[in-house]
C-alpha cells in the first residue's frame, strides 16, 4: 500500500552533503498504525511530504496506492490526495468558516454533488465527536476541538490512510489523549494511520509499530525488531 | 449557482477593500487608455472632416464645348476612386467666387474665371498616391489647362494622420500593458491573501484548474466593473472638456464602449491568469 525503496531526499538549498532522508526503505501495510519518531530535522515531515507527493525523492521510489513518485503526473497528484487524509499540528482550518463549512470544503473542491455534502459532513463530525459544534467558528473552539474538525475534514472522503504530522503538538495532555483515542478508533475502523510525533510517552503507551529516524536514516523499526525476536526464538 | 462563480462573488464580499482597490486601479488604467482613445478618436474625426474637403479641380481651356466637358465628366465619374464630378461653368465659377469672397465681388468680371471639373474622391482613395494617379489621368485631357489639388496640404494631412495612428497604437499598447501589470499585481494580492485557502485546497485534492477558476472569474468581473467605471470617468471628463473649453467632442459609440469593457474583462482575466499561474507553480 505504501512503499519507500532506498529513498534519498536532498533539498535544493541544503548544505552540501546534507540529506533530509538518506536511503530510507520501509513498507506500511493496509490498516496498519505506524508512529514516526525522532528529533526535529530527523526527516519525519519529509517522509509525510513524499507520501502526499508534495516533494519528490532525489533518488529511490515512493509508491502510494498504485502511484509511483517516479512517473506520477502533476495532474494525477490531486487524485492521489483525494485518497489520503492529512492533518497538521496547526490544524489549517479556514478561520472564517464554521466547523461544518470547513469539512464541506474538502468535498466541494473535489466536485462532490451538493446533495451528498450535508450527510457526509454530519457523519464525519459525528465520528470525531463534534456534531454539537457544527456551526461554531474555529475561534470559538478549543485546540483539541479544532484538531477534531481537521480530522473530520481529513476523514470525510474515506481515505485509506490518515497522515498526521504532529497532530497533538499544540494540545494539552487531556486533548492529546482525546485525539489519540480518536486516532485509535479511526484505525480500528480500517484506516491506516501514519503519525509523526515527538511525544514518546504516547508512543510507549501502545504496542503500535514505531519507526525512529535520526539524521535522515531509520535507526529503529519495531517491525524489524519483532522479526529478529521471532527469529531468535 | 456554479461553485467557482459563488467563490468569486464571496471573494468580493470577504475583501471589499481589496476588490474596490482592484476595480479602481483597473478603472484608472483604462481611464488613461480611454482618454487617449478619445483624443485619438477626435483627431481622427477632425481629420476625416478635413479629408472630406480633399478635392481635385481641373481647369478647362476657354472655348471648350460644354458637351466635350460633360463627356469627360462622365468618363471621370466612372474611375473607381471617384465619388462625384461636378462641372462648374465660367458663370458658376464667378458666382461661387462672389459668394465665397463677398468683399471682392466687384473685382470679378465675367470671363475672368475658367470653367472647371470639380472631382471628389471616395473615402479610402484620398491618400496622396491615389490623388496623384487621378490627377495624372485627368491631365491627359487636352482641354485641361491646369489641375490643382493642394499636393503639399494632402501630404501633410496624411503624415499627421499616420503619426496620430501610430501614436494611438503605441501608447494604447503601453497603457494596456501597464493595466495588465497592475491588474496582475492586485490579483496577486488577492491570491496571497487566500494562499492558506489555496494550500488547503491542494491538500484535499483540488485540481489546479479548480483552484484557478474562481480567480479568473474574479479577475474578469473586476475587469468589467473597472471598465465600466473607466467609461463613466471618460464620459465625465469629456463633458467637462466640452463645458469648460467649449470643445465639441465625440464619444465612443456603443460598439466601441462595449469593446472597451470587454477589453477590461480580458485584461482582468489575463492579469489573474498570470498571477494564479505563478502562485500555483510556486506552491
Amino acid at each position: 500500500m505504501i512503499r519507500f525503496d532506498q529513498v534519498t531526499k536532498v533539498y535544493p538549498r541544503a548544505a552540501a552533503g546534507a540529506s533530509a532522508l538518506d536511503n530510507v526503505s520501509f513498507r506500511v501495510a493496509r490498516g496498519e498504525f505506524v508512529f514516526l519518531t525522532g528529533p526535529s530535522g530527523a526527516g519525519k515531515s519529509t517522509i509525510l511530504k513524499l507520501l502526499y507527493m508534495d516533494e519528490r525523492p532525489t533518488s529511490g521510489d515512493v509508491r502510494v496506492s498504485g502511484y509511483n513518485s517516479h512517473d506520477i503526473k502533476r495532474r494525477e497528484i490531486p487524485l492521489l490526495r483525494r485518497r489520503l487524509g492529512i492533518v497538521f499540528q496547526d490544524f489549517r482550518l479556514l478561520e472564517d468558516r464554521t466547523a461544518e463549512q470547513n469539512v464541506a470544503f474538502a468535498l466541494e473542491v473535489i466536485g462532490t454533488s451538493r446533495a451528498n455534502i450535508p450527510g457526509k459532513v454530519s457523519r464525519a463530525l459525528t465520528q470525531v465527536g463534534l456534531a454539537s459544534k457544527a456551526t461554531a467558528l474555529p475561534k470559538e473552539l478549543s485546540g483539541g476541538e479544532q484538531q477534531r474538525v481537521a480530522f473530520a475534514r481529513a476523514l470525510v472522503n474515506d481515505p485509506f490512510v490518515l497522515i498526521a504530522d504532529e497532530p497533538t503538538g499544540n494540545l494539552d495532555e487531556r486533548a492529546t489523549r482525546g485525539i489519540f483515542q480518536l486516532l485509535r478508533e479511526i484505525n480500528a475502523a480500517g484506516t491506516a494511520v501514519l503519525m509523526a510525533t515527538h511525544n514518546l510517552e504516547l508512543v510507549r503507551s501502545t504496542d503500535y509499530r514505531t519507526i525512529e529516524l535520526n539524521h535522515g536514516q531509520i535507526v529503529f523499526d519495531s517491525a524489524d525488531a519483532a522479526r529478529v525476536e521471532l527469529e531468535i526464538e | 449557482m456554479n461553485l467557482a462563480f459563488r467563490t468569486a462573488l464571496t471573494a468580493f464580499r470577504r475583501a471589499p477593500l481589496l476588490s474596490a482597490l482592484s476595480i479602481t486601479t483597473i478603472a484608472f488604467s483604462l481611464f488613461a487608455f480611454g482618454l487617449f482613445g478619445l483624443v485619438a478618436l477626435n483627431i481622427r474625426n477632425a481629420l476625416q472632416r478635413v479629408e472630406e474637403r480633399v478635392e481635385i479641380r481641373a481647369f478647362v481651356s476657354d472655348g471648350t464645348p460644354l458637351e466635350q466637358i460633360a463627356a469627360a465628366s462622365d468618363e471621370i465619374a466612372k474611375y473607381p476612386e471617384v465619388l462625384k464630378v461636378d462641372v462648374v461653368t465660367q458663370d458658376e465659377a464667378l458666382e461661387r467666387a462672389r459668394r465665397e469672397l463677398g468683399e471682392f465681388k466687384d473685382v470679378f468680371e465675367a470671363g475672368v474665371l475658367p470653367a472647371s471639373l470639380d472631382i471628389r474622391l471616395k473615402p479610402g482613395s484620398r491618400d496622396p498616391a491615389t490623388v496623384r494617379t487621378v490627377v495624372d489621368r485627368v491631365r491627359g485631357y487636352e482641354f485641361v489647362d491646369d489641375v490643382r489639388y493642394g499636393e503639399e496640404w494632402i501630404t501633410q494631412l496624411y503624415r499627421l494622420r499616420n503619426i496620430a495612428g501610430v501614436a494611438s497604437i503605441a501608447l494604447g499598447l503601453a497603457f494596456a500593458a501597464v493595466a495588465v501589470i497592475i491588474i496582475g499585481a492586485t490579483i496577486r494580492m488577492a491570491v496571497l491573501s487566500r494562499s492558506r485557502e489555496i494550500s488547503i485546497m491542494r491538500l484535499v485534492g483540488a485540481t489546479d484548474g479548480f483552484i484557478r477558476r474562481p480567480f479568473l472569474i474574479e479577475g474578469s468581473i473586476t475587469g468589467v466593473l473597472g471598465g465600466m467605471l473607466a467609461l463613466v470617468l471618460t464620459y465625465l471628463a469629456m463633458r467637462a472638456l466640452e463645458q469648460y473649453l467649449h470643445l465639441e467632442t465625440a464619444f465612443f459609440d456603443r460598439r466601441v464602449a462595449t469593446l472597451g469593457v470587454l477589453f477590461g474583462a480580458l485584461m482582468g482575466l489575463l492579469g489573474s491568469a498570470v498571477s494564479v499561474g505563478r502562485h500555483l507553480r510556486k506552491v
